[in-house]
């Protein structure tokens, strides 16, 4: 298939049982959904003989709140929030998703400026969710320490969100047709400066983990899925990549200003959980290169919302002294936008993988259906083929590895 | 992805889709630079195995499936299954709706899981969701809701408050029934305003 690469032979011992003795005993074991490692209330059903798991099933569900029938009752402005607690570690990406097919659909364009402040928030977002992922992964294998530190980052990343948008964690900020407010004076440079100490802690943590023996031993050869497989089960992001297949939606279909931008879509050829860890960690040193041109391209001024007054509130000003103005201002407060009768849908590279919102419009203030393409959902699939003739501890590596959310995997 | 190259895409999927089964295609369009193709779905596994494996498209992976009620529109056949399928090599993305029937034996069509192991978990929350059987699937079963669940959710005819809810009595676990005055007001099905 084209630049598919092709992993080579695992590099270190997978652990594959005859389990075709007459005289195995299988036992059922049920894990979760409370299992502190399942990231939330993932459940699994394991069949295991002694130590070594046959077969593995994902049961989900335990976290479905309907995002997908709610939106179809609610108004384009009034789902933002729920897209919030979809992926709830990278919120703004998830904004950004959904806005971003709402404007396809109405065939709008954000300003120059917004364009790239949508970048620099992606990438932080990323980075926010890279760093949580690292830090649990970690932290189920054992490793307390480095959790704490990329805690100690998160914490930076979220006192940064708090000063855009005044939420920590569900952050509602982005709109259709821009954002919700313009950033204060001196956000830029405390990115900057956030971006600019990021190296020495990515030090640390590879310091804390790669040189780790014992980090090391229990993830590398451990949950291998080659190339093909990786295809075969639709994986997207950091997953595929791990795998060695060269696909990142940045690149192959750049949306925002991705294609101005110059960096590299790191990927590794072994397919196993520290392969995966691996290209996370690249691509969080890759994502403070993005950020950094971003700061040195954006431009400084310039409206950073659209002036379109029948998509996004017009300025407080105007409001008050324009009668069009006002109207608009309180059209769009009680009835909300009125999308045109279509179809569309536009994936972005979210931290965990293909993140979109496919949106069927009839007209109206209201999606008629709005199907969420959430990565985790799809990469969870996976597991059961990674598991299969692992020990159990093993599983609980290569949970971590896939980096699940159960926000977003039941919806 | 251009207009250009969007247009070029439409004409040689529709020319697959010719070669495959000539009389599978019931409408293509573009729109917002994406090709949307109408076809019939008895020949969808034909057309999706034709797909991803001609030299011209190599649709390599799968990105979602999912389904469309369109009971709203009123429309015949009722559902939509909708396909979206991308190429790794070639950059490429298309979507693919097959037009489901209500009907009891209407209300189905075949599997891709052959295709894509991945469309395991994609068919069975449509399977849930939408209560549209996938033909040769090997699990399916409810993904989502409770096994013994009644109702598929993201039908348009399913209230948005749940079809019910339940009551226990205080200080014991036996089911009270529903009473009238606790439905909740959201139960009440609006004509969408």
């Amino acid at each position: 298939m084209g630049d598919v690469i092709t992993a080579p032979p695992s590099p270190s011992v997978r652990r594959v049982v005859e389990h075709d003795y007459p005289t195995a005993e299988i036992l059922a074991l049920n894990m979760g959904p409370q299992h502190p490692s399942t990231h939330g209330v993932l459940r699994l059903m394991l069949e295991i003989e002694g130590e070594t798991v046959l077969s593995l099933k994902p049961m989900i569900g335990y976290l479905h709140s309907a995002k997908e029938k709610l939106a179809e009752h609610k108004t384009y402005h009034m789902f933002i929030p729920y897209t919030d607690r979809l992926d709830y570690l990278s919120p703004m990406a998830n904004n950004y998703a959904f806005v971003a097919s709402v404007e396809k659909l109405l065939g709008i364009e954000e300003t120059e400026r917004c364009k790239w402040l949508r970048t620099i928030l992606c990438e932080l977002a990323r980075i926010s969710s890279h760093l949580l992922c690292i830090g649990t992964h970690a932290m189920e294998l054992g490793a307390m320490t480095v959790f704490l530190y990329t805690f100690r980052e998160r914490e930076t990343l979220y006192d940064l969100f708090e000063e855009i948008c005044g939420a920590r964690f569900t952050v509602s900020y982005m709109r259709v047709g821009g954002v919700a407010r313009d950033y204060p004076d001196g956000w830029l440079d405390k990115v900057k400066k956030f971006i600019d100490d990021f190296p020495a802690c990515h030090r640390d943590y590879t310091d804390l983990l790669a040189m780790n023996d014992i980090f090391v031993g229990r993830t590398r050869g451990v949950g291998v899925i080659t190339a093909e497989d990786a295809v075969d089960h639709c994986l997207t992001g950091p997953m595929l990549r791990g795998s060695g297949v060269d696909w990142d939606l940045r690149k192959r279909d750049p949306y925002l200003v991705y294609d101005q931008l110059d960096f590299d879509v790191p990927t590794r050829a072994e397919g196993d959980c520290y392969a995966r860890f691996q290209c996370r960690m690249q691509e969080m040193l890759e994502s403070c290169k993005i950020i950094e041109q971003c700061l040195e391209k954006m431009p400084k001024d310039g409206p950073i919302n659209i002036d379109n007054p029948k998509v996004i509130f017009p300025p407080r000003e105007r409001v008050k002294q324009s009668m069009e103005d006002l109207i608009h201002y309180f059209l769009l407060a009680s009835d909300g936008i009125h999308v045109p009768e279509g179809e569309a849908y536009r994936p972005i590279e979210a931290s965990k993988g293909e993140l979109g919102f496919y949106l069927v419009s009839r007209g109206g203030y209201k999606p008629y259906r709005c199907k969420i393409r959430s990565p985790s959902f799809v990469n969870l699939q996976s597991l059961s083929k990674m598991s299969e003739g692992a020990l159990i501890a093993d599983v609980v590596a290569i949970i971590g590895s896939i980096d699940l959310v159960l926000g977003e995997i039941d919806r | 992805m251009e207009t250009q190259s969007t247009d070029r895409l439409k004409a040689v999927v529709e020319d697959v889709v010719k070669g495959t089964a000539p009389n599978a295609l019931i409408e293509s369009r573009v729109a917002h630079d994406e090709v949307t193709l109408l076809v019939d779905k008895r020949w969808i596994h034909e057309i999706v195995k034709a797909f991803k494996e001609d030299p011209r498209l190599e649709f390599g992976m799968l990105s979602e499936v999912t389904a469309i009620d369109w009971l709203e529109e009123a429309r015949e056949p009722r559902f939509d299954v909708v396909y979206n399928l991308v190429s790794l090599t070639q950059e490429h993305r298309i979507r693919l709706r097959a037009p489901v029937g209500e009907a009891e034996e209407e209300c189905r069509i075949d599997t891709i899981t052959d295709l894509w192991t991945g469309a395991s978990f994609m068919e069975r929350e449509v399977f849930d969701m939408f209560g549209i059987r996938f033909d040769g699937h090997p699990d399916l079963r409810r993904i989502l809701m409770p096994d013994n669940w009644d109702g598929h959710p993201l039908r348009k005819d399913f209230p948005l408050g749940g079809s019910t809810s339940f009551y226990y009595k205080q200080d014991t676990d036996e089911y009270a029934g529903e009473p009238d005055d606790l439905v909740p007001r959201i139960r009440v099905q609006d004509s969408d305003v």
